[in-house]
């Protein structure tokens, strides 16, 4: 096979850099393996390590800092039969932290190639998320306030199925770039070199250095059987494909008559667990029923299950225009939490608007006229007072009727719960 | 006439599946959780792919990679996502990649209120990203343009190969509304223009009497490259002046020169008025009522509303504020894009009227500004 290598572009790095060595051994790995330029992208970070994709004639993406690893992804997701080979070097791992973590977990199918130097090469030799504590850089003293780390192990820890150590001067750096290459997954390999620009100038490191500091750590090999799985693009089409179709949007043709025209306002008040965003639902479904234009603007706290619970709906054979409540029609008040949150509102409601209290809730003053509904008595559970309500509102002829809020119920709910809703409608109406 | 009860966000999803939207990627936040939720219910099923960002920088990174490689991307986030998108954004505008970014505005500054709407991110949209050159940002005003301006927003991306965002507001997308989904007017679905092989492909390169380079995806049987380094047309880091200069004026003009293409607004003129009303967004809504309530008034007032915001249609306000002697402009901020009015409009007296409280500008705040300035 031709080597992959871009002849106009030979590499240019600063003389006795690793990363040269690299180049040729990942050129001589992808021709060994077969592949040609359109097989492949190289995705590459910043630093001396971006470099790599002007120095082979390949597919190319040379993105941010730190964030090779997530075009890279979304480049698998959409050409999954693409050799994706990431390179960044130790500086892109550790800004790009988080995604590296994700990626492990995520095990798609990336190969990445960490050109580990331990330090800053471009930037004038910093200190790295792996610079030794011991060594002089660029950044003071504040190196030997950090404990350098093993990629290798965080990797592992975060779910990487395939990690590996290599010196770029070992002659078993080839046949790791192949199995890494080869390996169906994430596999990361930390290629641990010299910087003769930087910092080999105030650190004494040498090719027998790196072998011994390598010899020193853990092995990793285990994580290839504690890891494996299938990998993340495969499982995701695997899962996508069991899943149905989603149905396309109702549409609600008009066959009922709204009691009033104009615009009507309903503001619902209750407290989380009332079902009260789904009877503003089902007011604005109700009034499609009746050829309305129909809003709803809910408010509620993140908590779930605690606090209160609002909902303002507009019906109009209008377009509707401004979304806020001005001069409601109708309010029903089921729990204080909702009645506190809109207390302002009451004085200002006019003698024709309909508040609809369940007993026990009470109101701040108010010109309108006020119905108090027994839900208790009438063995109504509080979560399905909200619904109860809106049979109340119809029976009152105030906003929707009967049929309309049938209709509603008939496009919200389905089999059991149609059957609840309606022995609910029952229940209120006897 | 059926109707159809969405919330904008919702419409939003539709919207961009309409489009031909094939890739989603997110980071939960609200107010634009739901555009997540919807396009994770409705891409997988169909052969698309919706991921979850570790957070905002690897959703929107996954996006530009996926857009390289051929797809039709989207994101969505809020104002604090769009901060973590900076710089990701600067690469798609100096790098040509195309991808509709939905800006679900909340109130801010910083985390501000998660559930309080604004439109206090009109200027950031445009200048929150190093280099200075101009984006597409198109504000939906209610439920229906949800769904056309994220078909609009896609075409834009598509047609310009740079970042369009849809500057939704809190108020708009997680409000529910019905509308006739069947009646909407949408436009015809472009596609990028792939280069036909008959030149040595260059991934930067606009062919004659062109501004925006041929497209091939990464990943096929041409090679591709892609750099945020400031490049020539080959793809190659470039030193040599003239050759940079000729591409950030390129990058300046395809948009600046084409905007009265692509500049969508509504009006309602009001014979007689001396006012201008000029809005976007869901305060458009309220200006409405406000106008139509004023008519009935002495002081009677027309109003523009734009949808296309930035590059800013200049020739059209122009146009349509020329009969006004007067321009009153609303806005749920301190006062962003009334800036830009002063600045195509000098000389006309222009009222303006700013809330940053979490509210709905009311319609009679709008007319009391009209009547009485
Ligand atoms: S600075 Fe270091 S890493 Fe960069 S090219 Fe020079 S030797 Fe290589």
């Amino acid at each position: 096979m031709d080597s992959l290598l871009n002849s106009s572009r030979p590499p240019v790095f600063c003389p006795g850099c690793s990363h040269d060595k690299v180049v040729h051994a990942l050129d001589q790995a992808l021709t060994e393996m077969g592949f040609s330029g359109e097989d492949v992208v190289i995705v590459t970070d910043i630093g001396c390590s971006g470099l790599f994709d002007t120095f082979f004639h390949s597919h190319a993406f040379h993105g941010l800092h730190g964030r090779a690893l997530t075009y890279a992804t979304g480049i698998k997701m959409a050409q999954p039969d693409l050799k994706v080979i990431v390179t960044m070097g130790d500086g892109g791992l550790g800004i790009g932290g988080a995604h590296l973590l994700s990626t492990c977990r995520r095990n798609i199918d990336i190969t990445l190639l960490v050109l580990n130097n331990f330090n800053y090469g471009m930037t004038g030799g910093q200190c790295s998320s792996t610079t030794p504590r011991d060594a002089v850089v660029g950044s003071g003293f504040l190196n030997r306030l950090e404990k350098p780390m093993d990629i290798c192990q965080v990797a592992g820890a975060a779910g990487a199925p395939w990690v590996g150590r290599a010196s770029t001067y070992d002659d078993a750096l080839v046949a790791e770039l192949k199995a890494a290459i080869a390996f169906e997954g994430f596999s990361l390999l930390d290629i641990w070199g010299l910087c003769p620009g930087r910092y080999t100038r105030k650190n004494k490191l040498n090719p027998k250095g790196i072998a011994a500091d390598l010899a020193l750590l853990p092995d990793v090999s285990g994580y290839r059987k504690r890891n494996e799985r299938m990998e993340y693009g495969r499982a995701y089409r695997q899962e996508a494909a069991a899943l149905e179709a989603p149905s396309e949007p109702v549409r609600i043709e008009a066959g009922c008559r709204a009691p009033q025209r104009g615009r009507q306002e309903v503001v619902v008040l209750g407290s989380a667990g009332q079902r009260i965003i789904t009877a503003g639902e089902l007011i604005c479904l109700a009034g499609a029923t009746a050829g309305c234009h129909a809003t709803q603007k809910n408010d509620y706290p993140i908590t779930v299950m605690r606090g209160h619970s609002v909902s303002e709906v507009i019906l109009s054979e209008n377009e509707i225009e401004y979304t806020g409540i001005e001069n409601p029609s109708a309010v029903i008040a089921l729990a204080p939490e909702g009645v506190g949150r809109r207390s302002r509102m009451f004085s200002a409601l006019s003698p024709e608007a309909l508040v609809i209290r369940a007993e026990g809730i009470e109101l701040p003053p108010t010109a309108a006229r006020v119905v108090a509904v027994d839900f208790k008595a009438k063995k109504i559970k509080s979560p399905d007072w909200a619904l109860a309500s809106l049979v109340v509102l119809a029976h009152e002829n105030r906003v929707l009727t009967m049929d309309m809020l049938k209709g509603a119920l008939g496009f919200r709910f389905k089999k059991e719960v149609l059957e609840m809703a309606k022995a609910v409608v029952d229940k209120i109406s006897a | 006439m059926g109707l159809t009860l969405m919330e904008g966000n919702e419409a939003i999803g539709w919207g961009a599946m309409a489009a031909g939207c094939s890739f989603f990627a997110g980071y939960p936040i609200t107010p634009a959780t739901t555009i997540y939720n919807t396009m994770l219910r409705l891409l997988p099923p169909r052969g698309g792919v919706c991921l979850q960002g570790e957070d905002e920088i690897a959703s929107i990174g996954f996006c530009l990679g996926a857009s390289m490689a051929g797809m039709k991307a989207m994101t969505a986030t809020s104002g604090p996502g769009i901060s973590l998108y900076s710089e990701q954004i600067s690469f798609a505008i100096g790098s040509e990649i195309p991808i509709v970014i939905v800006d679900v505005q909340r109130l801010g500054p910083s985390t501000g209120s998660a559930t309080k709407g604004a439109d206090g991110d009109i200027q950031f949209l445009q200048w929150g990203n190093s280099g200075g050159l101009p984006v597409i940002v198109l504000a939906p005003v209610d439920v229906k343009d949800c769904y056309t301006l994220t078909m609009e927003a896609f075409n834009l991306a598509e047609r310009f190969r740079c970042p369009v965002f849809v500057a939704a507001n809190k108020e708009i997308s997680m409000t529910r509304e019905t509308f006739d989904l069947d009646a909407l007017d949408l436009p015809e679905v472009v596609e990028r223009r792939r280069s036909d092989g008959r030149r040595p492909f260059l991934p930067f390169g606009a062919a004659e009497g062109r501004q925006v380079p041929d497209f091939l995806p990464i990943g096929g049987r041409t090679l591709v490259r892609q750099t945020s380094s400031t490049h020539g047309p080959d793809g190659y880091i470039t030193t040599d002046p003239a050759e940079i200069a000729m591409m950030q004026d390129r990058l300046d003009a395809k948009l600046q020169s084409s905007v009265s293409g692509f500049t969508h607004y509504d009006e309602y003129v009001v014979p007689g008025a001396d006012t201008l009303v000029v809005a976007y967004g869901v305060t458009a809504r309220a200006a409405r009522t406000a106008v139509r309530h004023a008519e009935k008034s002495g002081r009677k007032a027309s109003l523009l509303v734009l949808k296309t915001l930035w590059p800013v249609p200049e020739q059209l306000i122009r146009e349509k504020a020329e009969p006004y002697t007067r321009v009153v402009m609303p806005e749920m901020n301190l006062g962003q894009y009334v800036r830009e009015l002063q600045r195509v409009l000098p000389g006309k007296g222009i009222d303006f009227l700013g809330r940053m409280n979490g509210e709905l500008i009311k319609p009679g705040q709008i007319q009391e500004v009209i009547q009485h300035g």
